[in-house]
Parts: structure tokens; C-alpha cells; sequence
């Protein structure tokens, strides 16, 4: 992976840089190094808490963006076991921005659905900067069918700047296939877990997005649009997309106060970049937690609690 | 199936063009010079090219209720400022120069009518209100118009025109869309049908939900509707737009859309439609019965709590009352 550094990491990585060097430099008997070594690591995990805990929503947006962040098939390969990737939506074609398939967590056979970007040019292009055509979101819909007929519950991991904006995603019907899929996901009768990896915009994401339980990662956003979005239409200027972000409270605690999601589980020192293992580790320990409760429901009851939660979503005065 | 060719390009406010003397309009599509009361007398349909003016609620009320039977019904229900939403403006203050300007409470109006006789939930959008957009109260009052539909067992029909879900109310917004969908599976599920008229504008979140999931989808000719809007297409893919995308005709040729529908046509289309699904099995052949609806009564959400909003207000989820209540400010 290629070194990326956002400009607030860059103190902390400063400091981790000394320690790699002074470590290669010392031998073990020098007592002096030691010491000087063990205060910068004191230092460097002192300012790594206070930067983190003050992230403007902006930096957060930033950081759901990092080049070096887990997608989709890093926390299938490290939380996943036996998994077959399934492609195609049987009508028009395989769309690569989305990842479907079967395999099994902990030895539990799940259905897992997620958007998909990636880090080098080629592969970005391949997989559309993780942006969908209505096949993608078709495809999804196929195999979560699939789940439901068989009774596996469902995993989707959200990770998306938006559903793509073209000619042919318009021509194929790329607002049906969302709307059919919140829909259809409305009333599947087996568990839908959804948890927020990184970009969460707009319908895009929403297309795979309908739950039981929506979990979002530390270090992520989810809105009606994009803060460059948002700023190219309020303020006429996408340069204002960091005052966007924090009109539009895109960040986890904002969406756990405003009851949009479930839990916002906590990401790795300096977030999930810096640890794929570790992150893959806490998914999977949350998806497991929720299925351990949601599997005690009936798939009627899980129907009607799941239309209940959207029911009350929203804020309004009467 | 063209009337016409509409010339004026993407979401920009239609304007109809009054003449000084505020007895004449210029038509925007072929520039004629329309008189005013001949175009209130045909719909606001051009009498030279049928060029579809955009309607505001109470004309598409009008237009498909029948004479004095609009009941309205939830216009109790306001829209707060939860996220104390500020860019150029206030969003507090966007919403009471809304409110203002066009005498609505919000971006739809909900209610009971008779369409040439037969009972129905009736929901009508209102692009002048904010460009129709969707937050909070659009989202809750189309889901209560749906569970009012599955209670009383009435077919629904929504009117859409909107630039999609609301900026201002954040991710709220965009859950609207999950809202309203899962309502009307519940609707689905009940075996009741569900007619969506497109008219002009239908983009984003809003045809990414409800607008698309009729079971019979209706447009006006020449509306525009889609997923992305024009210009943020033309933005990403670096070139102009072919002529006739996202028009009604173009969601017709690719599948999208069941009828495109004169204004003028629009209510015996409805109403044709309605009593095809009315209309009991044909006597003498045996059918087999389909089974029983579900759900014909609305889930009760149990941890449906009373929520604050802006200014302290009181503010109350829709499980919380039966929708008997909900009618009570008929
Ligand atoms: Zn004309």
C-alpha cells in the first residue's frame, strides 16, 4: 500500500518515525535510548488520543476516505472463511463496484453483500470508485433472495461515494433498482446486519443499506448526499464542503443521537488504515453479538420490528 | 406517444412567463402567446404544442378528486430543524418563507377522495414548497396516507414532483426513502394496489423510493425523471446529454414507465385502473382465492418514544396514535 498521510496523522506519524529509527539504531544495552524511546511512545500515544478525539466532522470524512482503509473484500478475507463470490444480476451484466457472495463467519453460513473500491488506478476503474449501476444493486437483490429463501442472514458493508451518475445507469433504471431494493429489504424475513466501512452517501449506499441493526465504524459518514455535493448546491461551491459536512452531521455520533443508527463501533489505534486485521476483528465480533440476538426472532417478527425501526426515523413536531 | 418536444432544460423553475398585462403567458416550450384563462381551461396544457405546465397540489387535486371530496388529512404534522441546519441561509427560515409564499405547511398534502366514485387515499406533492423535497414530515405524512390506505383498505395514489430528499435534514432524509418503501411492502403485502404519477420534476431520492414502486407507474408527457439530475450527469461523464434523456418517452422505451398520460386523460385512466383491480373475480369461472392479507392491521412499534424537537416542541412518532387520530384535524 502506498504511503498516505493526511495532514493531521502527520505529527504522530513524525513521532513513530523517530522511534523506528532510534530502535534500529540502539543496541540493548543502551539504557539512555531506551528511556528516550519509551517517552516518545508515551508521547505519540498521547497525541494520537487527543487528535482523535477532537476530529472536526470534516477530518472524519477524510479519514472514511483513506487510500489505505479496509474495503470490502480485505474484511472478507480476514473475518471470512469459504467465501464464493457470486456475480451477475441474470439480465444485464456483473457490476464489479459490487461485491455479493456466500461464505461463513465463525463457522455461521452468511450471505455478504458490499460495495467495493480499490487503490490502484486500474482496479479503481474496474471497480468504479465503489459507484453502482442498477445491475449492482439487481445483483444484490438476487442474492439476498437467495439468503432468504434458505434462511441466511445477511451481512452488507456500506462503502460508497454514491450510486453512479451516467447514461446508462439512467437508461437501465437506476432509481428502481434502489427503490426496489429498500423495498424488497423491507420485508426479507432473515436478519439484515448493516455495517458503514467507510463512504456512506445518499441512496448509493441506502440501495444495500436496509436493516435490522446499522453499525457504523468510528471513522466513517452517512447522508442524503456528499458534503462536495451538498456545498456545490447550498453555497454554489464544492470548496465548501467541509462547512457541509458539518451542517449535514454526517459523523456516527451525530447519526446515533439523531436515532438513524444502531452502535458505532470503535476502529483500531489511528483508525482501521493502520490495522485491517485488527478492524476486520471487531466486525466480526459485532456481526456476531447482533446475530446472536436478532436469530432468537421469528422471520415475521423480524419484518415488523424492522418496519417499526424505519417507522420512527425522522424528526418532525405535532 | 410525443406531444411534444419540451425544449426547457433540467430541474430550472419552470416560469411561466406573464405578460405585463397579467392576462397572457408565453408559452415556454414553443413561445406562444397563450391567454390566461384558456390555459386555466385546459389544465395548463399549451393549446398549441400540449406542452405540460408544471401544477401545483391543489390543481392535481382538482384534477382527480371528485368535486368537493378532498378530506384532507395529518396537516398537524410540521417540520422542525433538527439538525439546526445553516448554509447561505437558515433552514428554519427557508421553511417559513416557504410556508409563507405558497400558504403550505410542507412539500405534500394527504388525504381521502372519491376518483369517479370509489374511495381512495390520495397523496399529492407540491415542487413550489422547497422544490418538493423530502425530510421528515414528507417521509412520515406518505407513510401514514400507506397505513391509513392498508386500514381502510383503499387503493393509494401518489402524485409526485420533487427534486429529491432534503439537504437540510441530513441523513433523516435519506431514511425517508427507507420509510416510505417499507410502508408500502406492507401495502403490497396487503394486496392493495398503488398508482404513481410522475410529473414534473421526479428526481433523485423520491424516484428512488416510493415514485418507482407502483404497482402501475403513470407519467405526464415531457416530465423530467430520474435518478441523478441532468447536470450532475453532464458533470461526471463530461459531455451533453442526448436529447429526450430522462423524459418521460425515455423512461417509456427503457421500461420504466407503464402509460404516458395527458393531463386531460389522467383521471379516467386512474379510474380505469382502480376498478380493474376493483372489480371482484368474474362470475361462473372458479379462482382460486387468494390468501387473506397479512398484514391488515399496522404494526405497533413498542419502543416508540416521544422525541424533542427544535424549540422544545413535542414531537410524536406515528405509532403512537391510531389513524383514526391521525384524522382528527379533518
Ligand atoms: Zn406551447
Amino acid at each position: 500500500m502506498a504511503n498516505f498521510v493526511l495532514d493531521f496523522e502527520k505529527p504522530i506519524l513524525e513521532i513513530e518515525r523517530r522511534i523506528a529509527e532510534l530502535r534500529e539504531f540502539s543496541n540493548s544495552e543502551d539504557m539512555e535510548l531506551h528511556k528516550e524511546i519509551e517517552r516518545l511512545e508515551t508521547k505519540a500515544q498521547k497525541l494520537r488520543l487527543e487528535v482523535y478525539s477532537k476530529l472536526t466532522r470534516w477530518q472524519r470524512v477524510q479519514l472514511a476516505r483513506h487510500p489505505n482503509r479496509p474495503y470490502t473484500l480485505d474484511y472478507i478475507d480476514n473475518m471470512m472463511t469459504d467465501f464464493i463470490e457470486l456475480h451477475g444480476d441474470r439480465a444485464f451484466g456483473d457490476d464489479p463496484a459490487i461485491v455479493a457472495g456466500i461464505g461463513k463467519i465463525d463457522g455461521i453460513p452468511v450471505t455478504l453483500i458490499g460495495h467495493q473500491k480499490a487503490r490502484d488506478t486500474r482496479e479503481k476503474i474496474r471497480r468504479n470508485f465503489g459507484m453502482p449501476h442498477p445491475e449492482g444493486y439487481r445483483k444484490a437483490l438476487r442474492v439476498m433472495r437467495l439468503a432468504a429463501r434458505f434462511n441466511r442472514p445477511i451481512i452488507c458493508l456500506i462503502d460508497t461515494p454514491g450510486a453512479y451518475p451516467g447514461l446508462g445507469a439512467e437508461e437501465r433504471g437506476q432509481a428502481e433498482a434502489i427503490a426496489r431494493n429498500l423495498f424488497e429489504m423491507a420485508h426479507l424475513p432473515v436478519p439484515i446486519i448493516i455495517v458503514i466501512i467507510g463512504e456512506g452517501a445518499s441512496g448509493g449506499a441506502l440501495g444495500i443499506g436496509v436493516g435490522d441493526r446499522i453499525l457504523m465504524m468510528e471513522n466513517t459518514w452517512f447522508s442524503v448526499i456528499t458534503p462536495e455535493g451538498c456545498a456545490a448546491i447550498l453555497y454554489r461551491n464544492s470548496a465548501n464542503a467541509p462547512q457541509a459536512a458539518e451542517a449535514m452531521r454526517v459523523t456516527p455520533p451525530d447519526l446515533l443521537e439523531l436515532k438513524v443508527i444502531d452502535r458505532i463501533l470503535p476502529e483500531p489505534p489511528g483508525g482501521a488504515h493502520n490495522d485491517h486485521v485488527a478492524a476486520a476483528h471487531i466486525v466480526k465480533k459485532a456481526i456476531l453479538d447482533e446475530l446472536a440476538q436478532l436469530g432468537q426472532l421469528k422471520g415475521e417478527e423480524l419484518v415488523l420490528q424492522r418496519v417499526a425501526k424505519y417507522a420512527q426515523m425522522g424528526v418532525w413536531s405535532e | 406517444m410525443e406531444w411534444f418536444k419540451r425544449v426547457t432544460p433540467g430541474l430550472e423553475p419552470q416560469t411561466k412567463r406573464e405578460l405585463p398585462d397579467g392576462l397572457w403567458i408565453k408559452c415556454d416550450n414553443c413561445g406562444e402567446i397563450l391567454y390566461k384563462k384558456e390555459l386555466d381551461r385546459n389544465l395548463q396544457v399549451c393549446t398549441k404544442c400540449a406542452f405540460h405546465f408544471r401544477m401545483n397540489s391543489d390543481q392535481y387535486i382538482q384534477l382527480l378528486a371528485d368535486e368537493d371530496s378532498f378530506v384532507e388529512f395529518n396537516r398537524h404534522i410540521l417540520p422542525a430543524d433538527p439538525l439546526k441546519f445553516k448554509d447561505t441561509k437558515k433552514y428554519s427560515d427557508r421553511l417559513r418563507d416557504a410556508a409563507a409564499k405558497t400558504g403550505l405547511e410542507e412539500a405534500v398534502r394527504t388525504g381521502r377522495c372519491q376518483l369517479s366514485g370509489m374511495p381512495i387515499i390520495l397523496v399529492a406533492m407540491d415542487f413550489r414548497f422547497i422544490g418538493g423535497s423530502m425530510g421528515s414530515v414528507v417521509g412520515e405524512k406518505i407513510s401514514r396516507a400507506t397505513d391509513i390506505a392498508i386500514q381502510e383498505q383503499k387503493p393509494l395514489v401518489i402524485i409526485s414532483a420533487s427534486g429529491g430528499a432534503r439537504m437540510q435534514e441530513g441523513a433523516l432524509s435519506l431514511m425517508q426513502m427507507a420509510k416510505t418503501s417499507a410502508k408500502l411492502a406492507l401495502l403490497s403485502d396487503a394486496k392493495l394496489p398503488y398508482i404513481s404519477i410522475l410529473t414534473d420534476p421526479t428526481t433523485g431520492g423520491v424516484t428512488a423510493s416510493f415514485s418507482m414502486l407502483g404497482d402501475i407507474i403513470l407519467a405526464e408527457p415531457g416530465a423530467l425523471i430520474g435518478f441523478a439530475g441532468p447536470r450532475v450527469i453532464k458533470q461526471t461523464i463530461g459531455q451533453d446529454l442526448p436529447e429526450g434523456f430522462q423524459r418521460s418517452e425515455f423512461l417509456l422505451t427503457h421500461g420504466f414507465v407503464d402509460v404516458i398520460v395527458h393531463r386531460a386523460e389522467m383521471k379516467n385512466h386512474v379510474a380505469q385502473i382502480l376498478s380493474y383491480f376493483a372489480q371482484p373475480a368474474a362470475p361462473g369461472k372458479k379462482i382460486r382465492t387468494a390468501p387473506k392479507p397479512r398484514t391488515a392491521a399496522v404494526p405497533v412499534a413498542k419502543s416508540a418514544k416521544s422525541r424533542t424537537a427544535a424549540k422544545g416542541k413535542k414531537t410524536r412518532s406515528t405509532t403512537e396514535r391510531s389513524p383514526r387520530e391521525n384524522s382528527a384535524d379533518e
